[in-house]
């Protein structure tokens, strides 16, 4: 079972809800939590233990200037304007290529060759008997979190444990693949107009990626009649419900765990849970 | 010698565009004799890494000089390579008026 909590809009409680999740369910079973917010990886404020970093790396061409006879095709063939080739030299933009390797395939003269370069690193910690987390890091400058992102998450399917996924805000490529390939996601949204505006966006792109969604509306304020509307339209379930309470802000901001700190919370994430593998039961 | 300005439309009545490499058109004057050819960029909606495409287009038209409002990081350093001139007119107005202006060698050159 793969499990991606999303949400649309930053701030809502995505790493909240996921992290309690995962928490309550290592308990009992084994899960691989996997941080896929790679710009701001955060689970590990929640989780904190010694990591050990692999880096995740991309191929980019280098051209051999003794064989290049400056033709151009590799340049017309970039969709990306990584490569503009003049009369007398190569021009090429590292941070415009999307490592496709099409430039070197077109070569006439085999005068492209494809270098490793490090745009990240993907970390592997244990800091619960039977929760890995797994946090993809996006290095400083880089503009492709794509591929962490996809390394982050092959790594930690290397188990058959369960895995829960904590995607980027927004709806933007880095959610999208976050998403790729899950059972279910639940979309966290709140109480406030730009809560339910991105929480249309997400849910969009869950339906169109074909993934089954349901809602947890944090930070409930107990006037959701707009979030609930949405959600009966659309057909989306809201699994749980958590209220604006001072006292879950002060655990949250001091790096603690609501399931942690007030285990009674344990019963309603591991009804979440339930919710969920229904979810992913009556996808397609 | 033929010189680009980025206009919003195909013809030297049309505004001049501020941004480069999402140009709508490139007008292409021949400063000999006021001649011109209108070019649709076929960038302006591109995705990403528009700047050096949009300044290949230039260089296959050989262009020696480009007018235009502003010019991004690579496509400047692409421009730069290949010997292309670029000076930057921000005033508003048309292509007419940036040739003007840039015949009587009051625009400030930017690369």
């Amino acid at each position: 079972m793969k499990l991606a909590v999303a949400s649309g809009k930053g701030g809502t409680g995505k790493s909240m809800i996921a992290a309690n999740l995962a928490f309550t369910l290592s308990r009992t079973e084994p899960v691989s939590f996997v941080d896929c917010d790679v710009e701001e990886p955060n689970l590990h404020l929640f989780f904190p233990g010694q990591g050990t970093p692999r880096d995740v790396t991309v191929p980019v061409p280098v051209i051999d200037d003794s064989l290049c006879d400056r033709c151009g095709k590799c340049g017309d063939f970039c969709q990306y304007g990584a490569i503009t080739v003049l009369p007398n030299r190569v021009l090429f933009f590292a941070e415009l290529c999307h490592s496709c390797g099409g430039c070197t395939l077109v070569c006439p003269k085999k005068a492209i060759r494809e270098e490793q370069k490090r745009i990240g690193t993907v970390s592997l910690s244990l800091p619960l008997p039977f929760l890995d987390l797994f946090t993809g890091t996006l290095d400083t400058g880089s503009p492709h979190a794509v591929p962490v992102i996809r390394e982050a998450k092959k790594q930690a399917a290397a188990g058959d444990s369960i895995m829960i996924i904590d995607t980027a805000p927004g709806t933007s490529c880095p959610v999208v693949e976050a998403l790729e390939g899950c059972d279910a996601c639940i979309l966290v949204t709140e109480s406030t107009p730009f809560g339910l505006h991105d929480l249309q966006l997400a849910a969009d792109v869950t339906a169109r990626l074909g993934i089954p969604a349901g809602i947890v509306i944090n930070r409930s304020d107990g006037n959701d009649e707009e979030i609930l509307r949405f959600c009966t339209d659309h057909d989306l379930d809201v699994m749980m419900t958590i209220p604006f309470s001072r006292e879950i802000a002060a655990i949250q901001s001091r790096g603690d765990l609501l399931c942690r700190a007030r285990p009674e919370w344990q019963k309603d994430f591991m009804g979440l849970w339930v919710k969920c593998r229904a979810l992913a039961g009556a996808g397609p | 010698m033929k010189l680009c300005f980025t206009a919003q439309g195909a013809t030297l009545e049309s505004p001049t565009e501020d941004r480069f490499g999402r140009a709508p058109y490139f007008i292409i004057v021949e400063s000999e004799d006021g001649s011109f050819d209108a070019i649709r960029n076929p960038y302006a909606d591109g995705g990403g890494g528009v700047g050096p495409k949009a300044a290949q287009v230039l260089i296959a038209n050989n262009v020696k000089a480009l007018v235009s409002g502003q010019v991004g990081g690579n496509a400047k350093e692409v421009l730069a390579a290949a010997g292309i001139a670029m000076y930057t007119f921000r005033a508003g107005g048309t292509v007419k008026d940036a040739l003007d202006q840039f015949t009587k060698n009051t625009l400030a050159r930017s690369g």
